[in-house]
This record gives C-alpha cells, sequence and structure tokens, in this order.
C-alpha cells in the first residue's frame, strides 16, 4: 500500500522524489506526476507527506495489518506541525506539535 | 560507460544521519580551513534513523549524574561487559552535544527551574519532529559538502590506509571516486538481516531503517577492519505489526508487561533482576518465554490512562513514528480500553543500542588507518541512542580533523579502484548482456530466510544452537556461490544488489561470532541453547573477528574486558 498520490493535485514539483530515504517515489516521464515505485519497500516515514506543498499524498497502512478508512495527513508550518488524524466513522482528531525554535526550512 | 567523478576532500564523512552530520559540523567547527564532504545514499535532509523524528533523547546525564554513574547503568544493562574508555568517553560528552543541537533549534521543554523534562533516568522528552531537518541545516550552514543520492560501495587504499570511498550514484547511475585525506563511516546499523515480523507489502514496516543495509559493517569487512561482539544482536521490543518503540509507552507512561493472563512476568520472574527495570535484553527475552510457554501474546498495560493523557500519548508517537497513531485509528483501537501488544523484532545489528561494529580506539580510529567510525556501525559502546551517536561523531571528527591535518592526499590503488567498479556494475552487465538471473529480491528472501531458521531468527524464539549455526554457514556459502547471477535491470536494482551483497557479508561475520562465543551473554539478545548459562570466568571479554580480504576467511580473535568504573558489574 504504502503512499497513494492523488494526481489531480500533484503539480510534479519533484520535492517527495527527492526527500524519501528509500528513493521509492519517481515522476512518470509521460504525465509528469509522482508514483510510488516500489510500493512493498515504504517504510512509512511519512517524510514524503510532509514534503508535498500541494498535499497529494497520504499515507496507507498495509492492509495486513490495519483495517481500510482511516487516514492521517500532516500539515508543516514554519515552527510546528498540525496532524488531522480520521477515524474510519468520520470522526476527526488534531494534533498540533512544536518542530523547532527558529523559522525557516533546511 | 561513464568515467567516474573524482572528488576531492580532506575528511570525508559516509553517511550524513544522526553521527554523520554531527560529526561534519565538528569537523569544520575544529578546523575550518578543512573541506569536509558527506556522501549520503539518501537526501540528508530525511536520511537514516531519524526520518520521521524523534520523541525523547534517550542518553543524557540528568541532575545528579556522572559519566561514572552512566558508565555502571551501561554495564549492567550489557549484562556486565562494554567497552568502558568508549562509554566513558562519550559519556563526558552528551549534555554538551545535546546543548549544541539545541541552539540550532530544537526544541526541548524545561520544567521552571529550567532543567530539561526528565523521561526516565537518562531520557530527556524532546519536540524532535523535524530533527533531521534541523541537522541538516546546520551541516549546510557550516559550509560542509553534501553528496546526496550516492550510495558507497567501497573504502578505497593505499597500502594498508583507507584515502577514501567509492560510490554509486543513485542518480547518475555514475561512480563517485571521493580521495580523502581522512575517512568517518557513520552509516548507521543493519536491517533486513533477518526475516522481518512482517511479509509482502508490509516487509519494510519495521522498527530499524529497513534503507540502512549494513554498507558500513560491509565495507570494513571487506577491507579487513576488525569487528567487535557481532553476536550481541538488538532484538528490540515493539509494539505489534507496525513495530512501533515501547519506550514511549513504558517510561513516559508507566505501562507494565503483562502476559495474555494478566500476570505481570517480569516483576514476579524477574524480579531479581528489577522487575520492569531489568536489562534491556531480558525485557525482550521476558515476554518471548511467555509466548514461547503458552501465556502469549504479551501487552503493555496501558488500560487506564485518561482521555487527556492518550492524547499526550499519540502527540508524541506523531513525534516519531506516525504509524502508529494511524494503525490505532484504522483498526478501532484505544489503547486507554485495550493494552498495546507488543513483540520482539527480527535481530538488528545495532551498535547504538547493542555492542556490534568497528573495534575502535578512544579516539574512535578503526583498526584501518585512516579510517574511523561512529554511531550504530561502531562497536563496543550500547547505549548511545541519538546523543550518543552526536558524541561519537564529534569525538570521531576532533580526531579524523587532525589526522588530515598531518597526512597528504593519496591516489588509491588503480588496480582496486578497477575492481571495485568491476564489482559494482557487475549485475547491470550480466542483465545487458543476458537478461536472466536471480533478482535482489528473490537473494534477500533467501538470506532472510536462512538467517530465521538457523542463525536465532523470529520463527525459533531468537534460540541459538552451534548445529544449526553451522547449517547457516554452508546455507550461507552456498547463497554466496550464487552471486554471479544477480541481474539489476535499472539503477534502483543496482543499488539493492549492493544493499544484499552487504548483507550477506554482515550475516557471515555475524553467524561466526554467535558460533564463537559458547555461553549465554545476553538473553534473548543471544540465547545459547547449547550453553545456556552466562560464563564469567570464560567470556568475560569480546570477541572480535577479521575477514581477510586477499583470501576471504573469517579470523576470530579475543580481546580483553577492562573494568575502569569500579563497581558490581551487574549493578546499575
Ligand atoms: C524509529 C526509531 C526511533 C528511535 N527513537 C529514538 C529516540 O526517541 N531517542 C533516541 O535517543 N534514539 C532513538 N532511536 C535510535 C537512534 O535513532 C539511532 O541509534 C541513531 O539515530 C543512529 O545514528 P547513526 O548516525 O548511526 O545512523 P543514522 O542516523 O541512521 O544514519 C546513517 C546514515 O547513513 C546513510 N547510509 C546508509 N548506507 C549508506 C551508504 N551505503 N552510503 C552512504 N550513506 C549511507 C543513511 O542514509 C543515513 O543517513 C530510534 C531509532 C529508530 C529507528
Ligand atoms: S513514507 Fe517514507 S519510505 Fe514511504 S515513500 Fe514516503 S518518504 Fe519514502
Ligand atoms: S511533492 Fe507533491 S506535488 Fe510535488 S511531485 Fe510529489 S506529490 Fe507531486
Amino acid at each position: 500500500m504504502g503512499i497513494t498520490v492523488k494526481a489531480e493535485q500533484c503539480t510534479g514539483c519533484g520535492r517527495c522524489v527527492d526527500i524519501c530515504p528509500g528513493d521509492l517515489l519517481a515522476l512518470l516521464p509521460q504525465e509528469g506526476k509522482a508514483y510510488l515505485r516500489s510500493a512493498r519497500d515504504c517504510w512509512g516515514c511519512m517524510s514524503c507527506v510532509k514534503s508535498c506543498p500541494e498535499g497529494a499524498l497520504e499515507r496507507r497502512l498495509p492492509f495486513s495489518l490495519a483495517g481500510y478508512g482511516a487516514s492521517l495527513r500532516p500539515k508543516v508550518h514554519e515552527t510546528h506541525i498540525v496532524w488531522t488524524l480520521r477515524y474510519p466513522s468520520g470522526e476527526v482528531e488534531e494534533f498540533a506539535v512544536k518542530t523547532r525554535e527558529h523559522p525557516g526550512r533546511a | 560507460m561513464l568515467p567516474p567523478r573524482v572528488v576531492e576532500t580532506d575528511v570525508l564523512i559516509i553517511g550524513g544521519g544522526t553521527a554523520g552530520c554531527l560529526a561534519a559540523v565538528e569537523a569544520k567547527e575544529v578546523r575550518p580551513d578543512l573541506r569536509v564532504t558527506i556522501m549520503e545514499k539518501a537526501n540528508v535532509e530525511r536520511s537514516g534513523c531519524l526520518a520521521a523524528g524523534m520523541n525523547a533523547i534517550n542518553a543524557y546525564l540528568n541532575p545528579g549524574e556522572t559519566p561514572e554513574s552512566f558508565v555502571r547503568y551501561v554495564r549492567a544493562d550489557a549484562m556486565g561487559l562494554v567497552r568502558e574508555d568508549l562509554v566513558l568517553s562519550l559519556a563526558k560528552e552528551l549534555n554538551r552535544v545535546v546543548k549544541k543541537v539545541e541552539t540550532w533549534g530544537l526544541p526541548i521543554p524545561k520544567d521552571d527551574k529550567g532543567s530539561y523534562l526528565a523521561r526516565g533516568r537518562w531520557n530527556i522528552r524532546i519536540y524532535g519532529e523535524s530533527l533531521k531537518p534541523i541537522l541538516a541545516r546546520a551541516v549546510y550552514k557550516a559550509g560542509v559538502a553534501v553528496l546526496n543520492r550516492v550510495a558507497a560501495t567501497g573504502l578505497l587504499r593505499r597500502g594498508g590506509r583507507v584515502v577514501g570511498a567509492i560510490g554509486l550514484g543513485v542518480r547518475d547511475g555514475r561512480l563517485y571516486l571521493v580521495k580523502a585525506k581522512a575517512t568517518i563511516v557513520a552509516t548507521g546499523g543493519a536491517a533486513g538481516i533477518y526475516k522481518p515480523n512482517n511479509d509482502g507489502s508490509a516487509h519494510h514496516v519495521m522498527w530499524y531503517c529497513p534503507f540502512n543495509t549494513g554498507a558500513g559493517y560491509a565495507m570494513g569487512i571487506r577491507a579487513g577492519a576488525e569487528m567487535t561482539t557481532f553476536e550481541m544482536r538488538f532484538v528490540a521490543l515493539r509494539t505489534k505489526d507496525v513495530i512501533a518503540p515501547t519506550g514511549t509507552l513504558a517510561l513516559g507512561f508507566g505501562a507494565r508487561q503483562i502476559n495474555a493472563r494478566g500476570e505481570p512476568f517480569l516483576q514476579t520472574r524477574f524480579a531479581s533482576w528489577g522487575g520492569e527495570r531489568a536489562p534491556t535484553c531480558l525485557r525482550v527475552h521476558a515476554p518471548t518465554l511467555e509466548a514461547r510457554e503458552g501465556r502469549g501474546p504479551c501487552y503493555l498495560d496501558t488500560r487506564g490512562l485518561s482521555a487527556a493523557k492518550v492524547k499526550e500519548l499519540k502527540a508524541a508517537y506523531l513525534d516519531m513514528y506516525p504509524n502508529l497513531v494511524l494503525y490505532w485509528a484504522a483498526n478501532g483501537i484505544d489503547p486507554a480500553v485495550e493494552p498495546v501488544e507488543i513483540e520482539g523484532t527480527e535481530p538488528y545489528l545495532v551498535g547504538g543500542h547493542c555492542q556490534a561494529g568497528y573495534w575502535v580506539e578512544e579516539d574512535r580510529r578503526t583498526t584501518l588507518e585512516g579510517l574511523y567510525a561512529a554511531g550504530d556501525v561502531a562497536g563496543g559502546a550500547p547505549y548511545k541512542f541519538v546523543s550518543g551517536c552526536w558524541a561519537e561523531g564529534a569525538i570521531a571528527a576532533r580526531a579524523a580533523a587532525a589526522y588530515a591535518a598531518r597526512v597528504d592526499l593519496s591516489e588509491p590503488e588503480p588496480e582496486e579502484v578497477a575492481a571495485e567498479t568491476a564489482r559494482v556494475y557487475a549485475p547491470a552487465r550480466r542483465y545487458e548482456e543476458g537478461g536472466d538471473g536471480v533478482t535482489p529480491a528473490e537473494m534477500e528472501e533467501r538470506l532472510q530466510k536462512i538467517m530465521d531458521r538457523y542463525a536465532g531468527g523470529i520463527s525459533t524464539f531468537y534460540a541459538l544452537h552451534g548445529e544449526s549455526l553451522q547449517v547457516a554457514l554452508r546455507e550461507l556459502s552456498r547463497l554466496r556461490a550464487q552471486l554471479p547471477y544477480l541481474v539489476a535491470r535499472d539503477r534502483h536494482e543496482l543499488v539493492k544488489a549492493h544493499e544484499v551483497i552487504d548483507r550477506l557479508d554482515v550475516a557471515e561475520v555475524l553467524v561466526h561470532h554467535l558460533l564463537y562465543r559458547r555461553e549465554t551473554r545476553w538473553p534473548g539478545f543471544q540465547t545459547r541453547f547449547d550453553y545456556p548459562e552466562r560464563d564469567d570466568a570464560h567470556w568475560l571479554k569480546f570477541v572480535n573477528s577479521r575477514r581477510d580480504p586477499e583470501t576471504g576467511r573469517i579470523e576470530m580473535y579475543e580481546r580483553p574486558y577492562r573494568q575502569l568504573v569500579p563497581g558490581d558489574r551487574y549493578r546499575g
């Protein structure tokens, strides 16, 4: 399962391709959209999801581990991150966590 | 084939992770005139163990503790056998490096007296989701040159000295020949040597970084470096399915282990070892025994946590292991109602938790001149975790920088460069020439199965004995004979091919170590059925190995243990 790409949201900027520690994402040569080259090799670190400026990526746990219908979305801000956890029931929980003392990306 | 790209530097750091980033900055700070280069397989922004973040620093001297008290604790946790010189030297640096990273922007909460919030005797809470980008930024700011997406495959030598490294450009498919005056290896430990907890589409849902495949160990093994204590494998106690760390639950939220009957078995059966505070190996050995004897599965008992605490718990995991939070939501698990099921992982080699790695001196020089080691790839000093890897990176950097300042660049031996070039491209060449053969994924599956069955994997409750280890050696040599048939259809597969070759080289040395230590020193990590007792009279010493680069033969050595900090070795 790994990561799903919402093609309509992907601009092909390549940030996720650049960031994945396992080098698992690539851009489709024709469409220029991101895709997961090797779903089985995904670690689930969510580095790609956090890096995507369009929110086009979503982490899916393999079905052998977890049921369908929940989602977890990070939104990265300068000095904190906001996570939105959606339960299969539709219930939503939010978490805001500090990430840096000083603003600015690397 | 395109010619290699040649890069010259003073200090080369292989692996820009936890230890590598700190090493790079330290080298620049002590010798601003030196050129410092990182060769990194991924992208330093999010690579290695820290990719998802961290929620705690697990090696810190909280008020009242000293480097000596740290050594006593680590020694007892490692069943009385550690390199005390190494542990002591890194302990002296722990608080300094943590402070340093705090000034780079890592948020560390404090109490009203201004002390960091302790989360256990040696731990402090951090807000570390962005820890890796924070380190990467410091590296660039310090003026370090970074070669991202170059996977190191081999060390370059001149005479006996290491004079740099060769890497495969993951993006351009070219070889990178980096000539260096001094080299620090910091590639982390090894996952994927054994069959992991999950199969198929979930095989990489594991605790340790699956992209750390033992390259640093393997390069050293092939170059004839002395290695130590591979037999002290790390079997981690983790949550079932997503294999998340449990320290957050046990230390942060006081959850106790219980078996399927609800019995707190650590407190009853391991009371003399300190119950819930027993040494790390026993905390995974105990639930393994429960499962083997029909009282599993086991849990960490989180029942009764308040709603506010559960929220805090989830926030802590989001900083380090978001998979667990998603998993609970997807499966309708509320840890306040249902205890969290736990299991042991496949055995990893991780010098930062256990002791597998390069045999180093106090300044982290290896037995190969010009080569230093730091972090999970360096041996003898367990309980390093993030901050100990930082400390070790800093120590290695000072020694490497001083060495680099007094030697010249050297040309690597041309025959060696040619041989390594041929070795690196062999699986791609085979594919181009005929297409048929064995894929890296197939090779990996077979390696993991051999190790699982015959060298104490999950399926045998980690148990070892001489006869089965001999079978493992025989099967590994059969597997080695298949290496010429490896094929790589593209650059990604070529990297994977070398990952599996590296793992095989590491696995072979590991089995020799497991065979050699004829006692059970670390139950759970190293449980010998044929030698079930700990035997200080004969085995209070280090088991080392060296693979002869000419013959490929693995020779075993013994090195003495030296007690530097007085006191009972089994009390922390
Ligand atoms: C999920 C997880 C959670 C953890 N939680 C904590 C915690 O909360 N607190 C704590 O103190 N410790 C924690 N640890 C332990 C700690 O993170 C590690 O011990 C430490 O980060 C190891 O540092 P390292 O530099 O040796 O390895 P890493 O940081 O993994 O760095 C190794 C680097 O080498 C690179 N590399 C690998 N192979 C090659 C190659 N062939 N060529 C070039 N580069 C290569 C990798 O891409 C990586 O960048 C955790 C570990 C994990 C996996
Ligand atoms: S979750 Fe991590 S390993 Fe998986 S594709 Fe994204 S960045 Fe790569
Ligand atoms: S980061 Fe997002 S927008 Fe950019 S290529 Fe990846 S998925 Fe597409």
